[in-house]
């Protein structure tokens, strides 16, 4: 990385940092659900914008996620940091085994396919056998987390930072994973995966892998999820969830790390400026939002700004 | 008086009038001299926006009582977000009504998931939630949850009123149950089986449920032919209860048949099914139906009918919601009435749990609220209905508490 990469991310860092002691405890929330919505879009952005697979069922991984969680805090008294490796791994598991069937249908067959997992994952949360588990349609409500070692912040505050710091080794690991071979080879799978094979990378292993991978960070990030809304339903993750989070991973930037956060952005707030505009129809004014997004900046914001950044830079040296 | 003492004796005076002033006046956030923020979460998108005009119709009560002058010369401020049925939705608005709107209270939140989800946080943040518009049992716990309160009659209510009718007119009744296997079920069936008591067991012959997933109830429906019973309690959402009437009739099962409340929408459940098919059913009401010629002269409905052409004209005025919308506004606006100068939150619970015979006028008549700090179910009571072919028909006592 060169400096001039660093220099930013070390300030966004230090924003992320102080922001929890500049804002309210509400802000807060809602910046917390920020960095878990950012982790659930950098796992679909491996899968769909490095890898090209189009799932219509992330959602799914994240209820996975988030009740993975709910049942460890509550039937097994599990502490809630420990729950993340054990939803992520399982997440990974089943996104690996669905990632293989998978691998035979392309584009939008596959994408009907993630669609029909997102839809009827809900009901099976319902499923009267598993209701011992999953608390049936009444859920399962859990506990907040208190801050340890008695830091002088509130739960809100602490919470937010355990998912900064997760946010930030799993951003970490993506980026160590994508600037590599394998990057590489999920990369030209999606160009031209013919040619791929003809190199010698092995497709079916790295597409069910990126399966696997991606499900695996949207379980981390519904149980971070669950964590921070201390409750978990079926109603909660219908299939409307798994399009929102294309929808963050599109505006965002596709096949870009940094345009995760800004979908996430995207997908916590502009509901609400819309609800706040017009009570009669927020959706309507978030479909205008969208089509204005996608127009004015096609290759997601993450893209836009890339351009901006090089405009400004060549400017600059020609200003020299 | 040298001019040296009259700030001591304005000192003096202020400190004397102070205790009056405060008691007369207490205020908690969301609440002063001017105004009174109250706040909801509705569903006015996603699957259960069909619930929605309750929200919009209680915002227009308020903004009629506004007009009016307000209450005890407050308005109040009805601040009302969408949550989509999505109960993780339902917790950022709860908190954003609370810790950034800085309104007094949350009043009429609906759903069950929804308000489960931010039943915790509410009684921690000790910001009543008040009146909410589900019918779950759960809400009646003040020892527990002193902040939270229901407002309709809840299920097992419910079940113990269709109990109480059959053991007074066929005490020798062979009683099968079809119920949804969830809460909202389960509900039903155990204020059932208290409200039938000891004879519960040799009266009940057959229990059947259905999965929400399920396709029909067709087999249920034979399974509880066969078993012979001779009266049926049908605890079902719309679609299945369509399905269920329309099998029992058309397999020539001819049993006593009780309809929960959740599934007696005519427009819903009896019209899909067949109108010839539902002559007979029995189930119950607790307001006054907008649709039944009775009421067509009756004060208050018509009050609501111009209420509805002045303030909420684009409302549906064949939609029930909106007469419950009315309703359970009505029941606030007496709550608030009664809090008069001391809108502490405390004081709104207590309050709330201070209803003695209270009776909007758009219940049904003989149907009053009485709430106590160890009952927090307002209306415990309702009135059995029959339908007729065209419409329900109110008929017996008033039952219940």
């Amino acid at each position: 990385m060169t400096r001039r990469q660093l220099i930013p991310i070390a300030g966004l860092l230090l924003a992320a940092c102080a922001l929890p002691l500049l804002v309210s405890d509400y802000r807060v929330f809602q910046f917390n659900l920020v960095l878990v919505y950012a982790i659930a879009l950098l796992g679909l952005n491996l899968l769909t914008g490095y890898n090209g697979q189009i799932s219509l069922g992330h959602g799914a991984f994240y209820a996975i996620g988030a009740y993975c969680a709910a049942i460890l805090m509550d039937k097994y008294g599990v502490p809630y940091w420990a729950t993340l490796p054990v939803a992520g791994a399982v997440c990974l598991l089943v996104g690996f085994l669905f990632g293989l069937p998978a691998l035979r249908l392309e584009g939008l067959y596959l994408a009907l396919a993630t669609f029909a997992l997102g839809v009827s994952l809900p009901s099976l949360l319902k499923y009267h056998h598993l209701e011992k588990w999953t608390g049936g349609v009444q859920g399962i409500v859990i506990t907040k987390p208190e801050p340890p070692f008695g830091l002088p912040i509130n739960a809100d505050q602490w919470l937010y930072y355990f998912t900064l710091a997760v946010a930030i080794v799993m951003f970490l690991l993506a980026w160590n994973l994508l600037r590599g071979r394998v990057g590489r080879a999920l990369v030209a799978i999606r160009d031209n995966h013919i040619a791929t094979e003809v190199m010698g990378v092995n497709n079916a292993m790295y597409k069910s892998l990126a399966f696997g991978v991606s499900a695996m960070y949207t379980g981390v990030a519904g149980a971070l999820g669950a964590i921070a809304i201390q409750y978990v339903a079926p109603d909660s993750f219908n299939i409307f969830l798994s399009i929102v989070f294309l929808v963050g991973i599109v505006v965002g930037g596709l096949a870009s790390i940094s345009g995760a956060i800004y979908g996430a952005l995207f997908i916590q707030f502009v509901p609400n400026i819309a609800d706040e505009i017009s009570k009669a129809a927020p959706w309507a004014i978030f479909g205008i939002f969208l089509i204005g997004f996608v127009y004015l900046m096609p290759m997601g914001v993450a893209g836009a700004v890339r351009m901006a950044v090089a405009r400004l830079q060549r400017k600059a040296q020609n200003g020299k | 008086m040298t001019p040296k003492l009259v700030p001591i004796a304005a000192l003096l005076a202020a400190a004397l009038a102070s205790p009056a002033a405060f008691a007369q006046k207490k205020y908690d956030p969301g609440a002063n001299d001017k105004e009174i923020r109250v706040g909801n979460t509705n569903p006015y998108s996603g699957p259960a926006s069909a619930y929605g005009t309750i929200g919009k119709s209680i915002g227009a009560y308020f903004k009629m009582v506004n007009d009016q002058g307000g209450i005890n010369g407050r308005k109040v401020v009805w601040i009302s977000y969408d949550d989509g049925y999505s109960p993780p939705k339902t917790v950022e608005m709860a908190r954003k009504l609370v810790e950034q709107d800085q309104v007094l209270f949350l009043f009429q939140t609906l759903g069950t998931p929804s308000n489960t989800a931010i039943h915790k946080y509410m009684n921690a943040k000790k910001v009543p939630q008040a009146f909410v518009a589900t019918g779950a049992t759960k809400w009646n716990d003040p020892r527990n949850f002193p902040w939270t309160m229901g407002w309709q009659p809840n299920y097992q209510t419910e079940g113990r009123i269709y109990a109480e009718h059959i053991l007074k007119n066929n005490p020798k009744a062979k009683i099968g149950i079809l119920y949804q296997n969830d809460d909202y079920g389960k509900d039903y069936l155990n204020g059932f089986k208290d409200g039938l008591g000891a004879k519960a067991a040799s009266m009940i012959v057959k229990e059947v449920s259905y999965e929400v997933t399920d396709p029909t109830v067709d087999s249920q429906i034979v399974q509880l032919q066969a078993s012979g019973a001779d009266t049926f309690f049908n605890i079902t959402t719309p679609k299945f209860s369509a399905q269920a009437i329309r099998k029992a009739y058309d397999t020539g099962w001819k049993p006593t048949h009780y309809l929960n409340n959740v599934g007696a929408s005519v427009g819903a459940a009896l019209k899909p099914a067949g109108l010839e098919k539902s002559v007979g059913l029995i189930s119950t009401a607790y307001y006054k139906d907008p649709l039944d010629p009775q009421w067509k002269d009756d004060p208050s409905v018509k009050a609501w009918e111009a209420f509805m052409k002045k303030y909420y004209p684009e409302g549906n005025l064949a939609d029930q919601s909106n007469m419950y919308g009315y309703t359970v506004a009505q029941t606030l606006h007496q709550v608030l009435k009664q809090a008069g100068n001391n809108l502490t939150r405390a004081n709104i619970m207590k309050q709330a749990a201070s209803l003695k015979d209270y009776r909007p006028e758009t219940m049904l008549p003989g149907i009053r609220m009485n709430t106590s700090f160890n009952d927090y179910a307002p209306i415990e009571s309702e009135q059995l209905i029959r339908f007729d072919g065209q419409q329900w028909q109110r008929f017996g006592p008033i039952i219940g508490k």
